[in-house]
């Protein structure tokens, strides 16, 4: 039986050994390579350039993601408390944009926020300034909130579909208020789903590439960083040993979710 | 029915503009697609020629983009469903460890995982600049939403209780697996299979490091038009992409919905 | 362990329809350790002959469904055991090949079958053409009486109903036994008792050699031709059930089995002497505790010589047919006293209990388990 379940395992894991388990391991050799050695990984907090996109990457995920949390918190429970005709669409609608890729994203911020934007447009006629954020910080916030969005909306609303109403009912009973009921049981119920929800989104949020390419110019993330050292700095050890890190600290946060939740990540997308 | 309070309202509200935050733009830039003319708006007329365009000048791309995400598709349903099967019936903390494993490249971002392979990889010339070598990538970041969408299939139906069935009435492993095993996962192998085709239709991240100028994506194709082309090229370009993903991902909220309605009717 | 008890059943060898000549079945030193160190099973010998029915009776963790396991291949016994069918040596044969019948607790029925896919497949895995296989089903859905089920799936079946397709499909293959593992725990009361007399009826017609697994003492008394009691991965007693309700061997069977009274005391002369009153009992162990007796073997009797026990009402329940009285004799729990139902008892009244010394239970092994 065991050497059944051996043999059945084995092609999937002689596929993820060859393409995932080896290279990455090349890649940690590869990055500690050139003139500096091992010193190379100490690069991203002692180089002034990188340890500044390094906390840049920091602060836009970790924002992202409570933006994100709260909109989907109140979105999320929202449609699953309530039945009303167009529900259904409104859950798709939030749930389309899943399998954008960051171009799209980008494209799409281009389409509100760039220099002939609806937001520029709208603003214009308000107040006769064109409002235009696509090409900074603020519009790769915007890009990130939107894919993260959907990823983390079904992980709300299937946490709150199952929550037990009776806790909420006696809560009642005893006298809570509407908001004190969100406050002591609604919000500590979906805990864990926000923790594991909020640890995808972050995690998207340090490794996303495509959106920030497609806004491109003076953005200062971790992977476009990686990116550039790459394609134009051929400096190919310190791409590895920027990338190799920020893989770890992606995969740390995922973990550190994981247990904080105390059950299994799930992937919304 | 509940009694509508201003808070509902105030959360429909809500709700609204988050939708409408995320399906306008997407709106603006189909349009944008058949406008003659986006800087003049509708009012310049409306028309394929954009479209055209697009499929004369990247054709190619939309058949490799479909072509991969099938091959995908038939590598993930042969790596992943046996790998599910073993992570349900091993009980063991080693087959979560397993597990753990195999959401790695999920966690890492695509591109690290691209670089590795082009580090790995990038001197066996014939690989490193086959589609083949996008195949790779797409495999790993896909295969575990397969994995996982089978194995919450197989944790509960329970699994050993049916193929002990099977075996008291002497069907060998294979046929257990063959007719009563697989049959009873296909809401998951469905559901599986959605996602893996369309996550890798839209997969970028990974596939702009490991492309080349002859095995170009969808995806790797639209960001070339933004930056070089028309806005209206890249648009159309943009509906053609949303008019292969949107029927996936209707399918896939349809898949999901579906064995809910199922199960909420057994007779007594 | 006694010698093997006839089957009480009307020739119930020769009646078989089924045409496959049923298993005798023994187990020879099967232990089991699970990966993770629990012993589920001390070394077990046993003997089933051919056609009896044995019941594995027992509370749950004492190694009965590990023991039917055994039996049916899903499980090895530990080194050095075997499992022989007819005097062969299976215990290297897996399940697939082994021919049992098996209906589990939760049925295992496949849910991408319909009723009909159900009872054929183990027709189908083995080959059988077409149109073999079908008047095959069509047998086994006559003999449960199943037939309007026939294209059914199997979410739409009742408890019931899933029961009777999941014994078509064990005998439709014509198994050499039958081995069940507490098929009616998951069912209704009133529905088990109706089963239970449609499963025996089947067995003894049958006559083939069934394995049941329960921990409900009344199936096991109705159903077996043996009952194996187990506890703690032992055998505690086996035997017929009139044998085990009136011998039982050790304090655990006896307490497992039907209602037990318990009355603390020691002998004197010929007689046990209580603090309630004193039982004569001529044949009594010296070193007697504790008198052991069924409700049904103590009456209500007039104050005065008659009555061995004085005691005090605690509570009368009417039952209908009769009353089921709880009596306190001293300190210690309340003895339960069956009483005619023509009377009327209220809490507090004093009664007078005599009894039967022939029924005072003599235990092989009257070490009080935990907590005496």
């Amino acid at each position: 039986m065991r050497r059944r379940l051996f043999l059945l395992f084995l092609p999937a894991g002689i596929f993820f050994a060859a393409f995932f388990l080896l290279p990455l391991a090349q890649l940690f050799v590869i990055g500690a390579s050139g003139k500096d050695g091992l010193a190379n990984y100490a690069a991203i907090v002692t180089d002034r350039n990188y340890r500044a996109s390094l906390f840049a990457t920091l602060f836009l995920s970790t924002g992202v993601t409570l933006v994100t949390l709260a909109i989907s918190g109140l979105a999320g429970v929202f449609l699953t408390r309530n039945r009303f005709p167009a529900r259904g669409a409104l859950v798709a609608m939030l749930t389309f944009p899943l399998a954008f890729p960051g171009v799209v994203i980008g494209f799409m911020i281009i389409m509100l926020a760039g220099r002939q934007g609806l937001i520029g447009d709208i603003t214009q006629w308000l107040t006769g300034d064109k409002l235009v954020f696509a090409y900074s910080m603020a519009g790769l916030f915007v890009g990130y909130v939107y894919f993260s969005i959907p990823r983390t909306i079904l992980t709300v609303m299937a946490a709150a579909e199952k929550l037990d109403p009776r806790l909420e009912e006696a809560a009642r009973s005893l006298g809570a208020s509407p908001l004190r009921v969100v406050k002591d049981v609604i919000i500590p119920g979906l805990k864990p789903a926000f923790i594991a929800a909020g640890a995808i989104c972050f995690a998207t949020a340090m490794g996303a590439f495509g959106t920030a390419f497609t806004l491109a110019t003076r953005i200062n993330v971790l992977p476009m960083v990686i990116y550039t050292e790459f394609t134009d700095g051929a400096n190919i050890a310190m791409a590895a040993a920027l990338s190799f890190i920020l893989g770890a600290v992606t995969w740390l946060a995922l973990a550190l979710a994981r247990t904080a939740a105390g059950s299994s990540v799930a992937a919304a997308g | 029915m509940k009694r509508r309070g201003a808070l509902f309202w105030l959360q429909l509200g809500f709700t609204l503009f988050v939708c409408a935050f995320l399906i306008v733009p997407v709106i603006l830039s189909m349009l944008a697609g058949v406008t003659v003319n986006y800087q003049t708006g509708i009012e310049s007329g409306f028309t394929f020629r954009w479209v055209i365009q697009v499929w004369e000048g990247y054709r190619d791309t939309i058949y490799r983009s479909i072509g991969i995400s099938l091959a995908c598709l038939a590598v993930t349903l042969v790596l992943g469903v046996p790998a599910a099967y073993v992570l349900a019936r091993a009980q063991s903390g080693f087959a979560r460890a397993i597990e753990e494993l195999l959401v790695m490249p999920v966690a890492v971002p695509g591109l690290a995982t691209a670089l590795a392979l082009i580090v790995a990889y990038g001197t066996w010339g014939e690989f490193r600049t086959s589609w083949t070598f996008i195949l790779v990538g797409h495999v790993l970041f896909t295969l575990p939403f397969m994995v996982r969408s089978v194995l919450a299939v197989m944790n509960a139906i329970d699994l050993k209780t049916l193929e002990e069935g099977a075996a008291s009435l002497g069907a060998s492993f294979g046929q257990r697996f063959f007719q009563v095993i697989l049959p009873n996962c296909r809401s998951g192998i469905l559901a599986g299979a959605l996602m893996v085709v369309t996550l890798s239709m839209g997969e970028f991240n990974m596939t702009w490091l490991l492309h080349t100028p002859f095995t170009k994506t969808l995806p790797v194709g639209l960001a070339d038009a933004y930056a070089s082309l028309r806005l209206e090229v890249g648009s159309a370009y943009t509906l053609v992409f949303f008019v292969m993903i949107v029927p996936l991902l209707v399918a896939i909220q349809w898949a999901a919905r579906a064995p809910r309605q199922a199960k909420a009717a057994p007779r007594a | 362990m006694g010698g093997a008890g006839a089957a009480p059943s009307e020739g119930g060898a020769t009646r078989m329809s089924e045409g496959l000549k049923p298993v005798s079945i023994r187990l020879e030193g099967c232990a089991k350790t699970f990966a993770d160190g629990t012993r589920a099973l001390e070394p077990l010998d046993l003997e089933i002959p051919a056609g009896q029915t044995v019941v594995f009776l027992g509370p749950s963790g004492c190694g009965k469904t590990t023991t039917l396991r055994i039996v049916a291949g899903l499980e090895a016994p530990d080194p050095g055991g075997r499992v022989l069918f007819d005097g062969a040596d299976v215990t290297a044969l897996a399940v697939e090949k082994r021919r049992v019948g098996l209906v589990f607790q939760s049925y295992a029925l496949f849910p991408n079958m319909d009723v009909r896919g159900n009872v054929a497949y183990g027709l189908r895995v083995r080959g059988m053409e077409r149109r073999a296989r079908e008047a095959r089903v069509d047998e086994m859905l006559a003999m449960m009486r199943i037939e309007p089920l026939a294209h059914r799936r199997i979410d739409q079946l009742s408890g019931g109903q899933r029961q009777r397709v999941a014994l078509a499909r064990a005998l439709a293959v014509r198994p050499r036994a039958l081995l069940l593992d507490e098929p009616l725990t998951a069912l209704d009361a009133k529905l088990r008792d109706a089963l239970r007399v449609e499963i025996d009826a089947l067995l003894r017609r049958l006559g083939i050699t069934t394995v049941y697994v329960t921990h409900d003492q009344a199936e096991a008394m109705a159903l077996g031709d043996r009952i194996v009691v187990m506890e703690h991965g032992r055998v505690a007693q086996s035997g017929t059930p009139r044998q085990i309700y009136e011998a039982p061997a050790t304090r655990f069977v006896a307490e497992f089995i039907g209602t037990m009274n318990r009355l603390a005391g020691k002998v004197e002369a010929g007689r046990f002497v209580t603090a309630a009153g004193a039982i004569p009992w001529p044949d009594a162990p010296p070193d007697a505790r504790e008198a052991l007796f069924r409700p049904e073997s103590v009456r209500v009797a007039e104050a005065g010589a008659e009555a061995h026990l004085m005691g005090e009402v605690v509570s009368a329940f009417f039952l209908g047919d009769r009353m089921r009285l709880f009596v306190s004799a001293g300190d210690g729990t309340p003895l339960v006293v069956e009483a005619a139902a023509r009377k009327s008892f209220a809490r507090g009244d004093k009664v007078g209990l005599a009894l039967d010394p022939g029924a005072l239970m003599k235990l092989k092994d009257p070490t009080p388990k935990d907590g005496a």
